[in-house]
């Protein structure tokens, strides 16, 4: 454990983690409202969605910045995740929406009379749970092997995952197939019983975002600065000569390619119960590229650079979209096109190098 | 032989010098009337009166040129106007002068009518028209003109028409002999309007029985419907033929720009669909350019759009070239993160510049309506002139590519960059070039896009997965793949529209593609050869 | 090194600058309250809802002008969600707990409408919401200044089974894929049922967003109309409705054989077709720019004069539709409703709506129903004339009241046509 990080490296992550854990806590539920030190429940659901697209970008990081794989098609994990989750909520919203009905709104105006056979067991936390994990999981696997088997790589891969998210999202926006459509689910009302409106309810789902950052962190870590690490990296520089010396190269990236979309799912799950509504949009190509950049921004092959630039990214939109809507596209556009052409290593190779990759 | 006289002296009577002036009342019912009832009846009676001044009025009707003002009916043109019971001029236009608005009920009585009128007009391509009008809408009160107009009409495919027009009038009217007569000449249409005045006579009531009585006379409309929807078949398949090509011509014409470009530098340009945009844009502001300073050619500004859009949009790509993706050579996810980057750039900028709505881009006259190739098929002029128009922009790049300098330095350089290198091709420079010319002819479908769909800042976001889907279908290096890439999945998706819906179709293609990647990841068409993978 | 300096100076500046537009806001002290304008200004919808947001701006002005709301002078708070229902949440919260505004203008797609709903809701808001939709919901913080579907959608229906409408017998019920046109087309099955039209008569087809490739559908429209004289109902949505309108123009669909009447085609709408081969197509409203009367002449000259003073994209041919008369009268409502209660307290305020009155650009005085949070709203059937306006062909002869809950549909027996207010935050 303790060849993960250095002394200062150490120091830096329990100093992140007392800030998550303890500062915003408490400032949410123990400073009183008037105090400029209280964080209202906005900005706490704002730190959580920000957090779970932190670990959304370690993900992303440990298949592209690690073994090399450009996946522009990750936001369906992430959304797949948090519609697992959403059948769930719905189905906790019991008769107490609008139409009073045990089915949830959508498939009232749809006519529809009774729940369709893959919403079976949804009521169950545990199954919810389950299929967090194995939703994404088993589609990336399943899309992995054939992709990694017929050695597709680079710009192909790319574009394909990109019209795998893009034919979900076709998918999903149909309202026949029965997730709520354009709607998407919302209005949610309780999870496990408890409601979900309360600032003790919001900073719990917040602490679990964090702990599930860090949580992601500490595993990548391990991960890449072990023998199995440094395979990928050597697959990521010169595949052809490592499948040469005898490795499976498509063990290691359909391995890390299903990881990364399982942890993917449990953030997109953590994701939805704070923001409070799931819908197709997430799948769009768009957004799943906006991952990309994350990760380039904050400096790729070095995990906690992805997060930084998650971080750094959407803070800058939450800012952007409330000072200067008009200008907010220009500032991601030439993000995008500085951060590819002067910072290569992102905002992470400004720094002194510290941890070898 | 009396009959024939009499017949004569109608028909005589019906083209009579002109009369004094037409009946201020009716004149007034029409354009003043107060229920729909009212101005139908007046205009059923200028139509039988078979005065000749009833014709220009019912036109001026409905091209919407008469107005009110008070108790006068007037007909206006331009600044001035003339009254249209008595002919004089009324100048200058009256400012109290509003329109007489019809409703769609009353158009359509209107339509007829002055189909019918137009039955004798001298030329065949009026006739023609108006008798394929009526055609589509028979209607009883047209019958005596109709038959005024079978007796002198000679040319056999309107007199064909107006054989059926008459009979669909027949079919209900007159004895058991006469009806089944009239039943059997609808066979011969392809209209589905016969379906629909057939239909009724098959139906069957609330209790059961028959709404037709006779079995002799449902028999024949069994074989008369048969043989409509056999002709009616036929159309449809056309169609659909028709709408997968004119959808292959557009996925071609978009993503041939996009294989150049690839095919050539391994760029993926994600800003592709953007470059499409701004072709369409610069069509739009030529569009404006001819409406303010040369009205009266504005049928003609698609002309000189065609260039300025590929040339707007080839100077763009120069620049982009110039200042960022020649910095990311060998660096392909990057590109593609980059020109993503200028794809949100360049939509924020239209946006500043044209504003965040749709812009109006109009279709010059002789692109509007359609052909009608049969009688339950218009093929619309705009897919036809695009169709056209992509297969001569495929050829104009194949002839680009085999028989020019530049053609023959780009497909050296696709092939093997160094060795053309070596051989002293300027590869820097037919970089440049090539990308221009990928990114002009993005500009060049823009201009196409503008005719049919919306012009709006997101007009590249609806094509480029579709775009890249062909490429990677067609495979690069080759202009063959890209066609009957694009073809094919026009043909493909349109298929299984007509069978799943327009979603299913369009996600069975991706998953499709997706799987015929890993069985065959170069694509259809791929450049022979061993190729090392950076 | 010099990389270094250059992002931390880029990132200096760009703080400098965001502090610098804020201080104004910082520094406003005087009497002023803050409202909320909650319009997509980029992505697919900021087509249709930017002219939203300025109309709305206008009307602040106006306000203002004659001394404000209470003698504060409004402070809009624009923001952007950008076409992103979840962001469509996320505005609205920091609106209401950030910026505290007294009251929100805003949403326009149904989808945004419920993912602020729940916001509103919890933090005891109110949103003024002035899009025609599909019913089913009544909030009590919400008020509803467009149409509900006995307001749009029935009547409309009504007209094309009229023999001057045509005398429909068969209908094919055209829609985006999405809640308002799922839900308005489940309303009119029942009520053609209701009116004895047969299932088989009956065709529902769903295009999603953005879909552009029409040709087939209208080759099936031309087949279904083969049945028997056919009308087109119409739910489109934006964007998509100018290839749908350009394919039917160019395979000959004429209006008197097969009438279609839109829900979500508007002046606006048609700024991108060419209107000639469309006349006759029908769309049904409580207003359209063409009504002739003193009010509309002097509606239209104020935004024609806004939008050259601020210099609008649109200033060049500058278009007034329904959705902007229902903000501009929802803005005027609520500083009436502000005045009447004496307060900007959202409870008073909200129990202050009911009953008010204003004269509206449509002709009629428009009045807010004293308990079910709708408008008693005039309706009108207008006809697509060649210069892309619309001649009325049809109107009631006044106001009729809203019904939120659609007494066809079984579900909404026995709901009461009251807000249920929420007693507790659950």
């Amino acid at each position: 454990m303790s060849s993960l990080y250095t002394r200062r490296g150490w120091l830096a992550l329990g100093a992140l983690a007392i800030a998550l854990f303890a500062a915003v806590p408490v400032c949410a539920l123990l400073v009183p409202a008037g105090s400029p030190l209280h964080l209202s429940e906005y900005w706490v659901s704002l730190a959580g969605k920000i957090l779970c697209y932190a670990v959304v970008a370690l993900a992303m990081d440990l298949v592209w910045g690690y073994a090399g794989i450009l996946s522009l098609g990750h936001g369906l994990f992430f959304a797949l995740g948090g519609y697992a989750m959403g059948m769930y909520l719905m189905r906790q919203i019991g008769l107490d929406g609008v139409y009073h009905s045990p089915l949830p709104d959508f498939m009232v105006f749809l006519d529809w009379k009774a729940y369709p056979w893959y919403w079976r067991f949804s009521e169950h936390f545990w199954y919810a749970a389950l299929l967090v994990v194995l939703v994404p999981g088993l589609l990336a696997y399943v899309f992995g092997w054939f992709a990694f088997r017929s050695r597709i790589k680079g710009v192909y891969f790319s574009i394909i995952t990109q019209a795998l998210t893009f034919a979900a999202m076709l998918l999903f926006f149909r309202n026949d197939t029965g997730f709520g459509g354009n709607n998407g689910f919302t209005d949610f009302k309780r999870i496990l019983g408890v409601p979900l409106a309360t600032p003790q309810m919001r900073v719990v789902l917040y602490a679990l975002s964090a702990a599930a950052l860090i949580g992601t962190l500490l595993l990548a870590r391990w991960l890449v600065a072990s023998k199995f690490g440094r395979v990928l990296a050597a697959i990521r520089d010169a595949e052809q000569r490592v499948m040469f010396c005898g490795y499976d190269t498509t063990h290691y990236k359909l391995f890390v390619w299903t990881l990364s979309a399982v942890v993917c799912g449990i953030a997109g799950a953590l994701y939805v119960p704070q923001v409070g509504i799931i819908n197709p949009s997430e799948m769009s190509p768009a957004n799943s590229i906006e991952i990309a950049i994350w990760v380039a921004v904050g400096g790729r092959g070095t995990l906690a650079g992805a997060a930084l630039g998650a971080v750094l990214v959407n803070g800058a939109k939450s800012a952007f979209t409330q000072l200067l809507p008009e200008y907010w596209l220009y500032f991601l556009g030439l993000l995008f096109i500085l951060v590819t052409l002067f910072l290569p290593r992102g905002v992470m190779g400004l720094l002194p190098r510290e941890n070898a990759a | 032989m009396r009959n024939l006289v009499a017949t004569l002296l109608l028909a005589l009577a019906a083209f009579a010098p002109p009369a004094l002036a037409l009946d201020a009342a009716v004149v007034h019912q029409l354009a003043l009337g107060d229920t729909s009832e009212d101005k139908i009846a007046a205009i059923n009676a200028l139509l039988e009166s078979g005065d000749e001044q009833a014709e220009p009025l019912l036109k001026a009707l409905l091209a919407g040129s008469v107005q009110t003002s008070g108790e006068r009916v007037l007909i206006v043109n331009g600044d001035s106007a003339r009254d249209a019971v008595t002919g004089e001029k009324v100048s200058p236009l009256p400012t109290d002068a509003s329109d007489v608005v019809l409703n769609n009920r009353v158009r359509g009585v209107l339509d007829a009518a002055v189909s019918a009128l137009r039955l004798v007009s001298p030329e065949r391509a009026t006739r023609l028209k108006a008798a394929r009008e009526l055609a589509d809408d028979p209607r009883a009160a047209a019958l005596p003109v109709v038959e005024k107009a079978l007796a002198r009409e000679t040319d056999p495919e309107v007199k064909g028409l107006l054989e059926i027009v008459a009979a669909s009038v027949r079919l209900h009217a007159g004895g058991k002999a006469e009806r089944i007569a009239a039943i059997r000449t609808l066979a011969a249409s392809g209209n589905s309007k016969t379906e629909t005045l057939l239909l009724p006579l098959l139906a069957k009531k609330p209790d059961g029985a028959w709404a037709e009585p006779d079995a002799e006379i449902r028999d024949a409309a069994q074989a008369s419907l048969a043989a409509v929807r056999g002709h009616l078949a036929w159309g449809d398949r056309l169609g659909l033929l028709f709408a997968g090509l004119s959808l292959g011509s557009i996925l071609m014409i978009a993503a041939l720009g996009l294989a150049i470009t690839y095919g050539l530098m391994g760029v993926i340009n994600m800003a592709h669909g953007e470059l499409m945009m701004l072709g369409a844009y610069a069509t739009y502001v030529v569009q404006n350019l001819f409406r303010a300073w040369a009205p009266g050619a504005f049928e003609w500004y698609l002309a000189a759009a065609v260039p300025v859009a590929f040339a707007v949009a080839g100077v763009v790509g120069i620049v982009l070239e110039r200042s960022v993706i020649r910095w990311l050579y060998g660096r392909p996810l990057e590109t593609l993160l980059a020109t993503w980057g200028i794809s949100l750039m360049l939509i924020q900028a239209v946006r500043s510049m044209f504003g965040a709505q749709n812009v109006q881009v109009d279709n010059p006259s002789w692109m509007s309506g359609g052909v009608q190739a049969m009688a339950n098929l218009v093929l619309p002029w705009n897919r036809i002139y695009i169709i056209a128009f992509a297969a001569l922009v495929v050829a104009g790049i194949w002839l680009l590519l085999t028989r020019t300098r530049l053609g023959l330095f780009v497909r050296g350089v696709t092939q093997n960059r160094a060795m053309a290198g070596c051989v002293g091709v300027p590869t820097a420079r037919i970089d440049t070039l090539a990308f221009g010319l990928g990114c002009g002819v993005a500009g060049l479908a823009g201009c196409a896009l503008s005719q049919i769909g919306n012009v709006g800042p997101a007009l590249g976001q609806g094509y480029i997965v579709d775009s890249f889907m062909v490429v990677v279908l067609g495979g690069v290096g080759q202009l063959a793949g890209t066609v009957y890439a694009g073809i094919g999945l026009g043909l493909v998706n349109k298929l299984l529209e007509s069978w799943s819906g327009a979603v299913i179709a369009k996600i069975v293609v991706l998953v499709v593609i997706i799987v015929f990647i890993q069985k065959r990841p170069q694509g259809l068409f791929a450049l022979k050869g061993r190729a090392v993978e950076a | 090194m010099k990389r270094r300096t250059f992002v931390k100076g880029l990132t200096l500046g760009a703080a400098t600058a965001a502090t610098g537009l804020a201080a104004p806001a910082l520094l406003a002290k005087s009497k002023t309250v803050k409202v909320g304008v909650l319009h997509s200004l980029s992505g697919t919808m900021a087509i249709s809802e930017t002219v939203l947001k300025d109309v709305a701006l206008m009307t602040f002005e106006e306000i203002n002008k004659k001394g404000g709301v209470m003698g504060h002078m409004i402070e809009p708070v624009v923001v952007d969600p950008a076409s992103n229902w979840p962001l469509f949440a996320e505005k609205a919260r920091q609106l209401l707990t950030v910026d505290k505004v007294a009251c929100t203008f805003g949403c326009w797609t149904s989808v945004s409408r419920k993912s602020v709903l729940p916001v509103f809701e919890e933090l005891n808001g109110l949103l003024f919401y002035p899009v025609q939709y599909e019913g089913e919901e009544l909030s009590y913080n919400v008020f509803y200044t467009g149409a509900a579907p006995n307001q749009q959608a029935i009547p409309a229906v009504e007209y094309l089974m009229s023999e001057d409408g045509g005398g429909a017998k068969r209908f094919f019920l055209l829609g985006t894929d999405y809640v308002y046109p799922r839900t308005t087309n489940k309303i009119l099955r029942y009520f053609l049922h209701a009116k004895g039209v047969t299932d088989a008569d009956i065709e529902e087809v769903y295009t999603p967003f953005g879909h552009s490739d029409y040709q087939t559908i209208v080759a099936n429209i031309k087949k279904f109309a083969a049945g028997g004289k056919t009308a087109v109902v119409s739910t489109i949505n934006g964007d998509s409705n100018v290839p749908f309108y350009k394919e039917l123009g160019n395979q000959g669909l004429k209006a008197t054989d097969i009438p279609v009447v839109a829900f979500s085609v508007g002046e606006e709408e048609l700024r991108g077709v060419d209107t000639k081969p469309l006349v006759g197509h029908l769309a049904a409203w409580n207003y359209f720019m063409s009504i002739k009367n003193p009010a509309n002449e002097a509606w239209k000259k104020e935004w024609a004069a806004y939008a050259k003073k601020k210099n609008l994209p649109s200033a060049a041919k500058p278009l007034t539709n329904d959705p902007m008369e229902a903000t501009y009268i929802g803005i005027h409502m609520w500083k009436q409703a502000v005045e009447k209660a004496k307060t900007f307290d959202v409870d008073k305020v909200i129990a202050a709506v009911g009953g008010q009155k204003f004269k509206a650009p449509d002709g009629f005085t428009i009045e807010m129903d004293e308990r079910n949070h709708h408008l008693h709203k005039p309706v009108f059937i207008g006809q697509i004339r060649a210069d892309g306006q619309f001649d009325v062909v049809w109107k009631t002869k006044g106001p009729i009241r809203a019904e939120p809950w659609s007494p066809y549909l079984p579900e909404d027996k026995g709901k009461q046509d009251v807000p249920e207010k929420m007693t507790k935050k659950s």
